[in-house]
């Protein structure tokens, strides 16, 4: 709930101010402090308490651990800490930002999920054309009803939870285009993704609003942070390993593997791994590396995994099963020439 | 309803014996995991989930680039149009830039077993309107087994022919001399992504944790392989009552003969006798109207389930050698000596 503010200038406006030095600024609710807060400036906070210059140039001071009575309002009424993202969104994103129009520097589209009791799960998404230029900002909204009412058709579970847009910072506009969002759904995810690649990473963020300021007079929007969590259903990890292959290849092409070529790679994988552990055993046996008694716990596991049998129960366990499958395969391959010996016989 | 060389290789892709322009496919990242959403989500429980593809044709290759899940066929929207419903998903993703040619379409199966009536029909429906239109068979178990299994199918041009003239009997089957293999060809496939999606490709494996199912080295299969089994046994019931049909058929069309045979010589030896003693003939009689041929039972099913056995036979074999060398490691782990 700490954030140091040192010497960082805030939008003047006062609109939205977001992850500062990575942490989670969890808000307050107006009608119990910070009244005069809107066309201020945050100046420091410093010694636990924040410092703030109102809009006619008085300091007011406000300690920080009033801040705490208000969390729990806070836990009910944003989702929860936790925004859980599919891959499938992601790639949807990066496929729109490359598919942009002309001239755009950023697109935004519907997020669509489910939402839980502690967390919103991010699973489809779809792009909303929308122009954006200096000083304003048009979305096309009957589209944006179109698709998810054809979306709806097919997954009748999923619902809008929020939106999403590529780049870096949160403009003015993205408070106006979530207010468009906060009538279809409440409390809405806003998601940026940093296609543009500034700082040399893609960053991800998930942001959740609140409301902050005077009642009644001048109020603004704040951006709070979430937690991204990606999650993925057991074939979506697998179809993302996939994908993953495709990074090695210098034309960004891979092809599908198969048969007994899937499993030669799945055991080099775990050589690999075997051998990572291996050489992290011997620097600790040679004293290079401190031992750590978890992961001594982890390496008795894992050695007590390969099952204890004798000799000879393992071979009989061993040539049954080499048994059952020579035979499948024997009839298999029978019935595969039975069939191609009654085409025959048929054309005859 | 792999190719005649896939069979002899089965580990390299099929080399293809395509007349079209069409040779490799190409998909992106995004329709891989599209599809797997789409069938993890709503398909558990009915038989298949489908969808369009779009993207367009490139040189020699079909380029995937976007997909959209088809709702099910719902009991209780029987008003629910899908043309429409096609129509306005493509008008609005037109409209973000997203190409919106229809170039085939994408079915889940359960074990393999795709090759029907249905799905012939609907490939002949599409590849009649679009020729290089494919149909993708995403196989989620096997998917769930370690390693996806999709693969793209379209019709042979042979195919093509029978099905525009709907001659089904034999002797239309056998003028095409079309054997079961050459129903479907497989056409290889290869992913692409673009460097965004690589970029996010490693973004992802830095934030998410390992995969702690290794799904593919598991050596539990006989559940997996008494279905497949269970499936085979089914189908080759189907084809011998099939194959008991046909041959009735042919028995009684022998017998017609024998019969047809029978009636005019004694036709001709009746005439013979009458001429001989003078009288006029026997007015020669429409035989066929007499004798009508029973009619030729319909091949095509045949030839489908032929075709299904033959996908189910090459499921249950590379099972066998993926488990058999599994096992072979398993037995390595406990001789550590050898």
């Amino acid at each position: 709930v700490l954030c140091s503010l040192h010497g960082l200038p805030l939008p003047s406006s006062g609109y939205s101010f977001h992850d500062i030095a990575n942490v989670q600024i969890y808000m307050y609710t107006p009608r119990l402090y910070l009244q005069t807060m809107v066309q201020e400036q945050i100046l420091s906070w410093y010694y636990g308490v924040w410092t703030l210059r109102g809009s006619s140039g008085n300091i007011q001071i406000f300690s920080i651990h009033s801040f705490y009575s208000t969390f729990l309002l806070l836990k009910m009424a944003v989702h929860g800490p936790f925004v859980k993202i599919h891959p499938v969104v992601l790639a949807s994103i990066a496929d729109s930002y490359e598919r942009r129009n002309e001239g755009a520097s950023r697109v935004i589209g519907t997020l669509l999920g489910t939402i839980d009791k502690h967390s919103v799960e991010v699973t489809n998404c779809f792009s909303v054309p929308h122009n954006e230029s200096e000083d304003e900002v048009a979305v096309d909204m009957e589209f944006a009803k179109n698709m998810y009412e054809l979306h709806k058709k097919v997954s009748p579970s999923e619902v809008i939870i929020g939106w999403y847009a590529t780049g870096y910072d949160i403009t003015e506009h993205s408070v106006l285009i979530h207010e468009y969002y906060s009538r279809e759904a409440q409390n809405p995810i806003h998601l940026t993704v940093d296609t543009a690649l500034q700082s040399n990473r893609m960053n991800i963020r998930a942001y959740a609003s609140a409301q902050m300021g005077v009642p009644g007079k001048t109020v603004g929007v704040m951006f709070t942070p979430l937690t991204v969590k990606y999650v993925y259903y057991d074939t979506e990890r697998i179809g993302v390993d996939l994908l993953q292959r495709t990074r090695a290849s210098p034309t960004r092409t891979n092809g599908l593997t198969s048969d007994l070529a899937q499993v030669a790679s799945a055991a080099g994988r775990i050589q690999e791994m075997l051998n990572t552990v291996l050489s992290y055993i011997e620097d600790v046996l040679s004293g290079k590396v401190m031992a750590d008694n978890s992961v001594g716990r982890f390496l008795m596991d894992l050695v007590n995994k390969v099952p204890k049998i004798s000799v000879e129960d393992f071979e009989s366990m061993l040539n049954s099963n080499i048994n059952d499958l020579l035979m499948v395969t024997y009839l298999a391959n029978l019935t595969q020439a039975q069939i191609a010996l009654n085409e025959k016989l048929v054309v005859l | 309803m792999a190719t005649m060389a896939a069979r002899k290789e089965p580990v390299a892709p099929a080399p293809c014996s395509l007349d079209s322009q069409v040779k490799r496919i190409q998909i992106d990242g995004l329709v891989v995991l599209k599809i797997i959403k789409h069938y993890q989500e709503e398909g558990q429980g009915s038989e298949v989930v489908q969808g369009v593809l779009l993207g367009l044709v490139v040189d020699d290759r079909l380029e995937i680039t976007n997909c959209f899940p088809f709702p099910q066929h719902t009991e209780d929207d029987a008003d629910f149009d899908e043309v429409q419903y096609q129509m306005e998903m493509m008008r609005s993703l037109r409209h973000v830039n997203i190409d919106h040619l229809h170039v085939g379409w994408y079915q889940s199966t359960y074990y393999g077993s795709f090759v029907s009536r249905a799905l012939l029909d609907s490939q002949f429906s599409y590849q009649h309107a679009i020729e290089e239109s494919v149909v993708l068979i995403y196989d989620p178990l096997k998917t769930a087994q370690g390693s996806l299994c999709l693969k793209a199918y379209r019709l042979t041009p042979k195919l093509m022919e029978i099905c525009k003239e709907k001659d089904f009997s034999p002797e239309g089957l056998k003028k095409a001399n079309i054997g079961y293999e050459h129903m479907f060809e497989e056409v290889p496939i290869v992913i692409k992504n673009s460097h965004l999606m690589n970029v996010l490709m490693w973004e992802l494996e830095e934030k998410s944790t390992m995969a702690d199912k290794h799904e593919l080295l598991s050596l539990s299969s006989s559940n997996h392989l008494e279905k497949s089994l269970q499936l085979l046994m089914d189908r080759v019931d189907e084809m011998s009552q099939e194959i008991v049909k046909y041959n009735s058929y042919c028995r009684n069309l022998s017998k017609q003969q024998q019969q047809k045979h029978q009636y005019l010589q004694r036709r001709q030896q009746e005439n013979a006798q009458r001429q001989s003693r003078g009288e006029p003939p026997l007015p020669e009689e429409d035989i066929s109207k007499m004798f009508k041929p029973p009619p030729p039972p319909p091949r095509m099913d045949t030839l489908l389930i032929a075709g299904q056995i033959n996908n189910y036979c090459q499921n249950v074999k590379e099972f066998t050698s993926q488990n058999l060398g599994k096992l072979f490691m398993a037995q390595a782990l406990q001789h550590p000596s050898s």
